[in-house]
């Protein structure tokens, strides 16, 4: 097998590492959330460096914030159910990436929406695996160091209200959910979800309304093949 | 359950989710509608996200605060396609500048 060409190598490590560091930045974020939703420092860095997949913490820490321990399994259930797409990431790049054993587990952890997206995004083989495991691994370890001073900053900020940490969490799961609005039917689901999830908010304990709210997606059974995967960022 | 188990739970089975799309062979998800569905749960949890972290209070009740006006000004950064960290920020500094003020 030819070297990459050094043009297209340092196109992907720029592009690999440019993805981390932006993405790393909002680390600080996660942390802030996760110890005003109740996490102590060490549960907010455990969240980041084994379930390292930024959704699935963000919604983790939102449930428990509102509902408290008594809120965990549907904290676990929402947080699972927003990894499922982890799992379709990995179908398509275990082919490119082509890793056996303990480099298979560890490519298993960095399976993320920003090393999928660098990955399935370069026109050659080898471009693509580097692109996966740059991306993946600056995001890793910038993803971590923010949480860790996201979360000794929310530590020191006292009431998370006082700081609007409760209003950045909401502006956080909108920012999460824009790129994914990209058809019509992407949009009905959405409106679809948020309905019924603000329905059932007063009758069901908190983190359930979401949980029943995600059976919303089963509208996309029926939807017209191109406009739902569009929407898949 | 502790706050640690349920955060190692949780972090095992996101781990578990991932490694299982690079064990199974492809040929898995192929049925169309399966696909759909799952592309579409994404959209639809994070949809009744934004909606339960911003119009309940502590009862699960309905209500219309701060956060609304947060959420608000994240729209309009999206729109203007603001980078995820200055939406989150914006929001937070809406909410506390609104709370300061004493309007919500």
């Amino acid at each position: 097998m030819s070297a990459l060409d050094s043009g297209v190598r340092r196109q992907v490590w720029r592009q690999g590492l440019s993805v981390g560091v932006a993405t790393g930045a909002y680390g600080i974020s996660f942390g802030a959330l996760a110890v005003a939703a109740g996490l102590n420092v060490w549960q907010a860095q455990a969240l980041s460096a084994l379930m390292f997949t930024g959704g699935s913490q963000f919604a983790f820490v939102g449930i428990v914030g509102s509902g408290g321990l008594a809120a965990a399994p549907a904290a676990i259930a929402a947080s699972s159910m927003l990894g499922i797409r982890n799992g379709l990431y990995a179908l398509e790049l275990t082919q490119l990436l082509g890793v056996h054993r303990l480099r298979r587990a560890a490519a298993a952890h960095l399976t993320i929406d920003e090393s999928t997206a660098v990955a399935v995004s370069q026109q050659d083989e080898r471009a693509s695996r580097l692109g996966f495991w740059v991306t993946g691994l600056s995001v890793f370890v910038l993803w971590n160091l923010m949480t860790l001073v996201g979360a000794l900053i929310g530590n020191a900020l006292g009431d998370p209200k006082q700081w609007g940490l409760d209003a950045a969490a909401c502006a956080a799961f909108t920012a999460l959910l824009w790129p994914r609005l990209k058809s019509r039917d992407a949009v009905a689901i959405a409106i679809v979800a948020g309905v019924v999830a603000m329905v059932l908010s007063p009758a069901l304990p908190a983190g359930l309304p979401v949980i029943v709210a995600a059976a919303a997606a089963l509208l996309a059974w029926r939807a017209p093949k191109r406009s739902v995967e569009e929407a898949e960022a | 359950m502790t706050m640690w188990v349920a955060v190692l739970v949780a972090a095992g089975i996101a781990f578990a989710l991932k490694l299982v799309g690079h064990l199974v062979p492809s040929t898995l998800l192929d049925e169309p509608h399966v696909k759909r569905v799952t592309a579409a749960l994404p959209i639809a949890l994070l949809a009744a996200l934004v909606a339960t972290q911003t119009f309940t209070g502590s009862d699960g009740g309905l209500v219309l605060d701060a956060r609304a006006a947060a959420v608000g000004v994240a729209v309009v950064a999206l729109l203007l396609r603001a980078p995820f960290i200055v939406v989150v920020v914006l929001g937070a500094l809406t909410a506390a500048l609104l709370r300061l003020a004493g309007w919500a």
